[in-house]
């Protein structure tokens, strides 16, 4: 926890609040209708971790090129806020962010910054690097962001890519949103070092662990590593430890599966949900319940009607199959 | 016109792409050493500076995602493998990432990357520097595969892939950086997707993959001399395929015999097979005839590795069978050998 922090303003509070919120009641709104079988697409849901890629992208204001991995809604949100798009792409529509080719593990926004999420484990990472190349190279002043769980540390090309981005110089920021397992698998069947944080140091990375489950601490945390990776052209590494609420791949909770018990996440996670804690911060910003709630209520009707706009837009036509294997010569 | 070898028009492609584009930029292990992947990426360091010319770390799979970020974002990467058995390492990136990335998007990114990869024979190389593997990637929708065979034809394929927005895989085989032809001086584009005759003929159609045109050529000059006129079709890309130019071919000719260097199980002389055989059964006068690898791992003693190898001795005698003819005595003809230019080590 970075208790020594000073207080974010108001008006970042609500914005993190916002993003906080939208990916949430997105993923409640997708809990509710999963059932319905009309979004057929395995979903990797964010809900609990959210925090993580919020705090991040509104640290990085849109000059984020964000990398995500299959557990991609509240990144491609966080970055976006394109409901209209998200939801069009789960319930498979031209009009979504791949013309329904895509679906919830391969979301895609390039021209806002939310490049591809990806659905093989760590795939995403050096992609961001390249990308942070592309970004120093052509002076953008974009700063590529990959996400991607602990799971993802197992693999060799997370070491190859921070090895590469250091060895590069190349100002970027490696997100662990750490949530401790790998599908059902603990870190300790998986990972013989004690602090993934330790472990990266050497590779030349900046390497910082936040355990607050907190969005204001992740944003200021995130500003910081950013200013200084821009600085010293150094890759930021930020192991965010957070809490997956929900089971590995689709919209159900794994308490009965015997891994992980109920009472402790609840315990030590659910009690200081960062929603409930940034809702908390809000009143005492004096924003009052009201006002809450009608920020609350504008989200909800966006979500309405961002689904409604994919329940009418076009379902893609057979002739779509071949389209855009390759790009067209302009 | 001055000549030019394979791998010098290798080197004046990437240069006068790196010249008109400053995007473009070529990496890989071992890239801007003394060595420069047998020359072909001599000098660039020092036209283009170490921002546009760079050795990596041995992370294929990392410097794979690395060049589709990089490719996505603005620039136009050129990566280099010196043999196609370390290409393996970065499977995952080329098929489960740069394959994808255009139609996952719809069509919103484009993946302007090059990938070269060096293929062939050297001197006893044994059972991992020895691949071609041409089908583990034209199996993969998405991807472009090219494999020219002569100096000017590697140019112009090069200059296409590093201006198409599509990933490019090219496959070179290291004996065809010696072949020496006129190249012209300007930088051209030969398309991709366009096949090529490389010698018109009439009695039977050799499809020949990138080395085995040479060893084709050879056959046909043999077979002339008894009679015999082979036409050599060169696909040059391989996906997408110039079917057209093929199967014409064939039906003029009533009989093929596909020349690869590559395993024949599953390889990419089964894909062309079959496709003849779907498209111009009719016309066939034989069944379509595939030469190439041993079904083994590629051993590494001289005697065996040439029990391995399909070569020009291949070609006459599986044109002899198809027509019928009795097998010539091949003793007197000059077949040949990588000895007079290269004795190792690698």
């Amino acid at each position: 926890m970075r208790s020594d922090r000073e207080p974010l303003p108001k008006t970042t509070a609500i914005q993190l609040y916002r993003s906080l919120f939208l990916a949430r009641r997105s993923e409640e709104y997708i809990v509710e209708h999963y059932p319905e079988n009309l979004m057929r697409t395995p979903m990797h849901m964010s809900m609990g971790q959210e925090f993580v890629c919020v705090g991040v992208c509104a640290a990085l204001d849109g000059t984020a090129d964000v990398f995500a991995s299959y557990r991609s809604h509240a990144a491609f949100l966080a970055q976006t806020h394109d409901t209209d798009r998200f939801f069009s792409e789960l319930y498979g529509r031209t009009s979504g962010t791949g013309e329904g080719k895509g679906g919830s593990m391969h979301l895609a926004a390039p021209d806002q910054g939310h490049i591809l999420s990806s659905g093989v484990v760590a795939t995403q990472i050096p992609v961001a690097v390249g990308a942070a190349f592309a970004n120093l190279r052509l002076a953008t002043g974009r700063t590529a962001v990959a996400f991607f769980g602990d799971g993802a540390a197992d693999a060799g090309v997370f070491w190859e890519s921070l090895n590469s981005a250091a060895l590069f110089r190349l100002p970027m920021l490696f997100v662990c949103e750490d949530n401790g397992y790998a599908v059902d698998t603990p870190r300790a069947a998986r990972q013989v070092a004690a602090s993934l944080t330790e472990a990266v140091k050497p590779f030349g990375a900046d390497a910082y662990e936040d355990d607050s489950g907190d969005v204001e601490s992740v944003y200021t945390l995130a500003r910081e590593a950013v200013t200084k990776a821009r600085r010293d052209r150094r890759p930021a590494f930020l192991n965010i430890k957070c809490c997956r609420y929900l089971e590995h791949v689709g919209i159900g909770t794994d308490w009965n599966w015997g891994y992980r018990d109920q009472a402790t996440v609840e315990r030590e996670w659910i009690a200081r949900d960062a929603l409930k804690v940034q809702r908390a911060r809000l009143a005492s910003h004096q924003v009052g319940e009201s006002a809450i709630a009608a920020l609350e209520q504008e989200i909800e009707s966006a979500i309405q009607a961002s689904v409604q706009r994919a329940s009418l837009a076009p379902i893609p036509t057979p002739d779509r199959l071949h389209a855009g294997v390759f790009h067209a010569k302009a | 016109m001055r000549k030019l070898d394979y791998a010098g028009a290798i080197r004046e492609a990437t240069t006068q792409e790196m010249e008109r584009d400053p995007r473009v930029f070529v990496y890989g292990i071992g890239v801007p050493t003394w060595s420069s992947i047998f020359g072909t990426t001599k000098g660039l360091v020092e036209k283009f500076g170490p921002e546009r010319c760079f050795d990596t770390p041995i992370s294929e799979d990392a410097m794979t995602g690395f060049g589709l970020g990089a490719a996505i974002r603005g620039l136009r990467p050129i990566h280099v493998h010196i043999r196609v058995d370390f290409m393996i390492l970065a499977t995952n990136q080329l098929v489960n990432m740069v394959s994808n990335y255009i139609y996952s998007t719809g069509g919103r990114l484009k993946v302007p990357l090059v990938v070269r990869a060096v293929i062939g024979r050297g001197w006893g190389q044994g059972a991992q520097h020895s691949k071609s593997l041409f089908s583990n990637f034209t199996h993969i929708p998405g991807l472009k595969v090219i494999a020219p065979t002569t100096p000017s034809d590697v140019k112009g394929m090069l200059t296409a892939a590093i201006r198409d927005d599509n990933p490019v895989i090219c496959f070179e085989h290291r004996w065809l950086y010696w072949a020496e032809e006129e190249v012209p001086e300007e930088a051209y584009e030969v398309p991709l997707g366009v096949g090529r005759i490389l010698r018109p003929g009439r009695d039977v159609t050799v499809v020949g993959l990138s080395w085995m045109n040479v060893e084709a050529r050879l056959a046909a000059d043999i077979l002339a001399r008894r009679g015999v006129s082979v036409e050599i079709v060169d696909p040059r890309t391989l996906a997408p395929l110039d079917e057209g130019l093929i199967l014409d071919s064939v039906r003029r000719t009533g009989r093929c015999i596909i020349a690869d260097c590559d395993w024949v199980d599953s390889g990419f002389s089964a894909e062309l097979s079959a496709r003849i055989h779907e498209k111009c059964f009719g016309q066939l006068k034989a069944p379509v005839r595939r030469i190439g690898f041993a079904h083994t791992p590629c051993p590494t003693v001289r005697e065996l590795e040439n029990e391995f190898y399909p070569n020009a001795r291949t070609i006459v005698h599986a044109v002899e069978d198809m027509l019928g003819l009795e097998a010539a005595n091949l003793d007197g003809e000059d077949f040949f050998s990588h000895e007079r230019r290269f004795r190792g080590p690698f």
